[in-house]
């Protein structure tokens, strides 16, 4: 069986063509341009994952609030759970670039770290 | 009045680039001059990420990326007037700017950088029959909503337009617990990049609807909904096709429009179908001295490519001020585009020029398996395989210097597309 997709790790955004045996192996990952390509088709097929990105509130800042992202990607099925963890979060000004926010989002061992000053 | 070598007008990243460039570069009294109240520009409230991974082989977000080069301008003497206002550009270089500090001020600049960007094409550039209903608004304008103000603009939403901005929109508003009913789109393509149609609608089983566009918006006081239709290949609507769908928002990505009021005027020629001003490969306008970059310039997918043009201008800038030979000895041919080909930038090459030149441009429709020729003076100089070409990816082809070598004042440079058989 062959799957086509296209890869978002980077936006070029190469079509990829995946092709499966019976019991679902991965027989050959094609169409990728780079390592990140044949690494996102594989990790699509089994356990997918996306960077995520929003804000937290804050408290005393230039803004209500800064914005945040996954340090690493998380499991595409936990975009949702990850959210309602970021949104219960309140920080005290002064944030900077870098800073930890959530040490570890939901035993995913995944970090949320601040990517703005505030 | 202040004396500079070099002004540049806007401080996002295409700016912030060029007057670096030109410090390294070794120009002396630099100034960027920003309207906002931060260096940054629309990166500040781009807060996705997919900056970067070209030009620092890391993958950022907006702020991010833009902070990188906020903290490299500081750790310079180049001098920055944020909450400042550009009003006019005289055709002699001199710049008029208000502030709440200095109130007007007055600028002598040697050489001027354009780097003002886009704005977005606002609901009365369409056509849309329907009240002024609050909830009617650009996609931007909703992401600084929600990005920096910290609040959501509504709840059921409908996004006219596929622009890049619209779909990283969808998800945003999506995850942030909204109902993304649909993104429409009045080509019978997406504007945005392929990863943003996976990643931020497929990924949430949010509808993208092709040929079809937003007719009428309902509601008095606040939107309550809008009717969509389909369209045929000349962009009319289909009768018969209308359908009401119930929304209080609506977020159009429609198109951004350079912001060219000061070059036009200063003078400056501005090509038909980038709205931007027309260049050499220094990225000089028509008017000596004169810069334009980033996407003041021609509207770019990816900030990496904004910062090398902004290099470009900046170095160009730099050469101008310092030693300014090259521009007296050049000798410009226009570079013109073929089948397929919508426009090219430069609009203009020198061809004393020692240095191969990169030509970008952008196809008209999408293409599968063509490629892409450059020809000088009828001679095809290269021709490459393509598998896929669309309007919403920018491309570009290298003219070799030892090609350039044998131009001449009368010769011909041409970008086309070959479709397969």
């Amino acid at each position: 069986m062959k799957k086509n997709l296209t890869c978002v790790a980077c936006p070029l955004g190469c079509s990829i063509t995946v092709e499966l045996d019976d019991q679902g192996q991965i027989l050959s990952v094609t169409g990728n341009t780079c390592k990140r390509g044949d690494a996102y088709a594989r990790t699509e097929m089994t356990n997918p994952t996306r960077s995520l990105t929003s804000t937290v509130k804050v408290e005393g800042g230039r803004h209500p609030v800064v914005p945040v992202k996954s340090a690493a990607p998380v499991p595409k099925s936990m975009l949702f759970d990850c959210m309602k963890e970021i949104n219960k979060v309140v920080v005290k000004a002064p944030v900077h670039i870098g800073d930890t926010i959530i040490e570890n989002i939901l035993g995913t061992g995944v970090a949320i770290v601040a990517t703005n000053d505030c | 009045m202040l004396k500079y070598d070099l002004a540049v007008v806007g401080g996002g990243p295409a700016g912030m680039a060029a007057a670096l460039k030109a410090k390294e570069c070794g120009v002396k009294k630099i100034i960027i001059l920003e309207r906002a109240e931060t260096l940054g520009g629309i990166l500040e409230q781009c807060i996705h990420t997919g900056f970067g991974l070209h030009y620092f082989g890391e993958e950022l977000s907006g702020p991010e990326y833009a902070g990188r080069f906020i903290e490299q301008v500081r750790n310079t003497d180049i001098d920055v007037k944020t909450d400042t206002m550009v009003l006019d550009i005289s055709d002699k270089n001199l710049i008029t700017a208000v502030n709440k500090q200095d109130g007007l001020l007055h600028i002598d600049a040697t050489a001027v950088v354009l780097a003002m960007g886009c704005r977005e094409r606002p609901r009365g550039a369409l056509s849309i029959a329907g009240t002024r209903a609050s909830g009617i608004m650009t996609a931007g304008t909703a992401q600084k909503y929600v990005n920096i103000d910290g609040y959501m603009p509504g709840k059921k939403i409908v996004i006219l337009g596929s622009g890049d901005i619209g779909l990283i929109m969808a998800r945003r508003m999506t995850l942030e617990g909204a109902e993304v009913k649909m993104v429409c789109e009045l080509m019978p393509y997406s504007g945005g990049l392929t990863r943003n149609i996976v990643q931020c609608l497929n990924d949430f089983n949010i509808p993208l609807k092709l040929s079809t566009t937003v007719i009428e918006t309902h509601g008095k006081e606040r939107l309550e909904g809008v009717t969509i239709a389909k369209v045929d290949e000349h962009g009319q609507v289909i009768d018969g096709t209308q359908e009401y769908v119930a929304c209080d928002t609506l977020m159009l990505s429609v198109g951004l429009i350079p912001e060219n009021e000061l070059t036009k005027g200063i003078g400056v020629s501005l090509d038909p179908v980038t709205k931007g001003a027309v260049v050499t490969e220094m990225r000089e306008t028509d008017h000596p001295g004169v810069f334009a970059c980033g996407n003041v310039l021609q509207v770019h997918d990816l900030v990496d490519y904004v910062t090398m043009e902004a290099q470009m201008a900046g170095q160009g800038a730099a050469s101008y001020i310092q030693d300014r030979e090259v521009f007296e000895n050049a000798e410009y041919i226009s570079t013109s585009h073929g089948n397929g080909v919508r426009y090219i930038v430069p609009q203009k090459m020198n061809i004393r020029s020692k240095e191969d030149i990169k030509l970008y441009f952008r196809v008209g429709a999408v293409y599968k398996n063509a490629k892409v020729v450059l020809e000088a003076d009828g001679t095809i100089i290269s021709s490459k395989k393509k598998v896929k070409l669309a309007p919403g990816e920018m491309e570009n082809v290298t003219v070799p210097a030892d090609v350039i070598a044998k131009l001449t004042k009368d010769s011909t440079i041409c970008v086309r597309v070959e479709e397969s058989q």
